[in-house]
């Protein structure tokens, strides 16, 4: 009893066969989506290595590439498959690598699920890199003449100007951070000594944020320093003001952009993987329905088509034998071997 | 004598009217990018456009979206005819409208042309009308609580930001505005009422600038306040300091901008107007030497495809007298030349008797 079987008339085997090239088709051009998908976000990932500690996990982008790419491959060659197969000499020379065929584009599918699971889970990966990658951007910004970290100003001051955020978590990051270099101050001035004596590294605190924090959409002129305090500017209070400086943390901005485009290329990936699906049975279905023609002369005969030979259970039942078989045989040679040896 | 004359094989012929179709249908899809083009330009103008003068430079971009437009209608109605010139029958139904087909293709052409020199020539325009418009917009800045200009602030905010550059021509010129609001200064402060009472029209002048005119690539945090005043800061002379704040003025840096979309979309303007005028002239062939294979009457025979029927001041001369002998006779086929002598009993009035008659009864 054939699983899910189907009768096909010549005109059913051609409209299929058309219908699945077609569809063979399309996966090639979503195989060149994503590789384009994975090259963009690998790009995404290298620009803001920076901040994040240039320890950022490319494995996603990589296998994203790799994906496209076969995707391309096997869905061009299913694609001329399909096409060859209504001419009855092209197709027996092809029938050999079907079965083939059909396990690699199984274990393509395998392959699609897992990197849907990657895709899901490595976005805890990214967001503790970008925390850890945050605190260290924050901690050298003011270390604009040490090689190696020269940009990390420019990088950090266009994350937070292009992703409208201010610090790791908020604002109050910038606030235990010494953020302008001892270069830069003039350790003769009595309020600058009392403030890097003030606390126990010696760093120079104070409770203003960098320029990049200020928010276009404020009504007055930024207030970037002196922020918690109320008199310092004429009518502000620093608990209600919302518009001044940016109130998102970066944290919390880089990483839902980051996760936007994880989440977007899983469910394309998922979608790849039931167009897949549906390819393989397609063409599981034109073959078994090409071989079982009962006169291979005549092209106008009804034929059968179907998933599997035999009943569902009965196919894993025959698996789980085979693989069985495939254990016990090589003991059965071992044992063989030695009589022999006896013998001699 | 006639101009630039070729022999065409009825399979030249077919290949040519095949040629053409291709090349008519590639113009239509040329029309729709000249389309894309000027509805960006007037998306990039009209998002802008707070920071623009009230000067006319809309024309460019309706121009280009109009021109694009009547290019895939003209191409199209090429393409359908060229399909059907490779059959003489199908031809038949063409003949008539071909001449006038080609007589409008050709001043279309020379609308293009128009179309891609106005984007070089909108340059001056866009010039004065940014200078206005930026020096506007900077006076206006700390308005945010006037409604039409709260978010003028926001506007030139983001663009000082996203295109790196400081007041008109200048950081300076934030020195001459007053750009903080007086809901945000305290006016029981002595510094303030002096700074208010120091020039004439009572503004809050002083030497600072926005946070948005801070460079990026400075080594040391932003210097925003008192900039002309070295000794305000550690380590800091202003007139050696050029990372400090960005250097380039906005008008500068949107003219640039600009200027930079409108030289690509005038290049693209210009190859589609080669293309278009090959094209034509291509039709043109096609044209004369399908009417001369119907003079001739054999379908499958050679004939001669020119531009023009007779040389150019013969063609001058004849478009001129058409001119005229609408107004006079237009029995004369254009040629006044030929003496055609009236022969026609209707030209005789009232007055005029037969000269037989006349000499009869005398």
């Amino acid at each position: 009893m054939p699983f899910l079987s189907l009768k096909f008339n010549l005109q059913k085997r051609v409209k299929l066969a058309q219908g699945l090239w077609m569809l063979y088709w399309l996966a090639v051009i979503v195989g060149i989506i994503l590789f384009s998908l994975g090259i963009f976000f690998k790009i995404e990932l290298r620009k803001r290595s920076e901040i994040m500690d240039n320890n950022e996990s490319h494995l996603v982008p990589n296998l994203l590439i790799l994906v496209g790419m076969l995707s391309c491959g096997l869905n061009a060659f299913g694609g001329k498959l399909c096409h060859d197969s209504l001419d009855p000499q092209k197709f027996s020379k092809m029938k050999p690598m079907l079965r083939p065929y059909m396990l690699l584009c199984c274990g393509f599918n395998a392959l699609l699920l897992l990197l849907v699971l990657l895709c899901f889970l490595m976005q805890f990966a990214v967001y503790l890199t970008l925390a850890e990658g945050l605190k260290n951007a924050i901690r050298f910004y003011k270390d604009t003449d040490t090689p190696g970290r020269c940009f990390m100003k420019r990088t950090l001051d266009m994350t937070q100007i292009e992703f409208r955020c201010c610090g790791n978590n908020n604002f109050r990051d910038w606030f235990e951070v010494q953020w302008i270099s001892n270069r830069y101050l003039d350790m003769s001035n009595d309020v600058v000594k009392d403030r890097v004596l003030s606390n126990v590294e010696g760093k120079y605190l104070m409770d203003s944020v960098p320029f990049s924090c200020c928010n276009p959409g404020s009504p007055r002129p930024c207030i970037q320093h002196h922020l918690t305090n109320n008199s310092a500017h004429y009518d502000y209070d620093h608990r209600t003001e919302e518009l001044n400086i940016w109130n998102r943390g970066c944290r919390q901005a880089v990483f839902s952009y980051y996760s936007g485009i994880m989440n977007s290329i899983g469910a394309l990936l998922i979608f790849t993987m039931v167009l897949e699906a549906g390819d393989v049975a397609g063409l599981k279905y034109l073959s078994t329905a090409l071989e079982t023609m009962a006169d291979p002369e005549n092209p106008e005969c009804e034929s059968e088509g179907w998933l599997l030979e035999k009943g569902f259970k009965e196919t894993l039942a025959d698996l789980l034998s085979k693989v069985k078989t495939f254990g016990r045989a090589n003991q059965v040679e071992e044992g063989r071997a030695s009589p022999d040896v006896a013998a001699t | 004598m006639a101009v630039l004359k070729v022999k065409f094989t009825k399979t030249r012929r077919d290949k040519l009217a095949q040629i053409l179709w291709i090349l008519n249908w590639i113009s239509v899809v040329t029309g729709i990018i000249l389309f894309s083009l000027g509805l960006f330009l007037k998306v990039e103008l009209k998002k802008r456009e707070e920071l623009m003068a009230e000067k006319d430079i809309q024309y460019v971009p309706n121009m280009l979206i109009a021109v694009g437009l009547i290019a895939c209608a003209i191409n199209f109605l090429g393409g359908k005819i060229c399909y059907d010139c490779v059959d003489s029958t199908k031809f038949l139904r063409w003949k008539l409208i071909m001449l006038p087909y080609i007589v409008c293709t050709f001043f279309f052409t020379l609308c293009v042309l128009v179309g891609a020199l106005m984007c070089y020539s909108m340059h001056w325009e866009l010039e004065e009308a940014l200078d206005l418009g930026l020096m506007q917009a900077m006076r206006f800045y700390k308005d945010t609580d006037m409604p039409g200009r709260c978010f003028l602030k926001h506007t030139v905010d983001t663009l000082q930001i996203q295109f790196q550059c400081c007041g008109n021509s200048g950081y300076k010129d934030w020195f001459q505005i007053q750009w903080i609001s007086n809901r945000y200064l305290d006016m029981s402060k002595k510094e303030v009422v002096d700074r208010l009472r120091s020039n004439v029209e009572g503004k809050y002048l002083m030497d600072g600038v926005p946070f948005s005119c801070c460079n990026i690539n400075s080594p040391r945090p932003c210097i925003q306040q008192q900039i002309t005043n070295n000794s305000a800061h550690f380590n800091y002379e202003h007139q050696t300091e050029d990372q400090n704040l960005w250097m380039k003025g906005c008008r500068q840096a949107l003219l640039e901008y600009y200027t930079h979309i409108m030289q690509s979309i005038g290049l693209t303007v210009l190859i589609t107007w080669l293309f278009e005028l090959s094209v034509l002239t291509g039709v043109r062939y096609l044209q004369t030497s399908l009417e001369n294979v119907l003079r001739q009457g054999d379908p499958d025979s050679e004939s001669d495809g020119w531009l023009l029927e007779n040389s150019l001041m013969e063609t001058a001369r004849i478009i001129k007298s058409l001119g005229k002998s609408n107004q006079i006779n237009t029995a004369n086929n254009g040629d006044p030349n030929i003496d055609v002598p009236s022969t026609s009993k209707a030209h005789y009035g009232p007055d005029n008797v037969p000269p037989k008659e006349k000499m009869e009864t005398s």
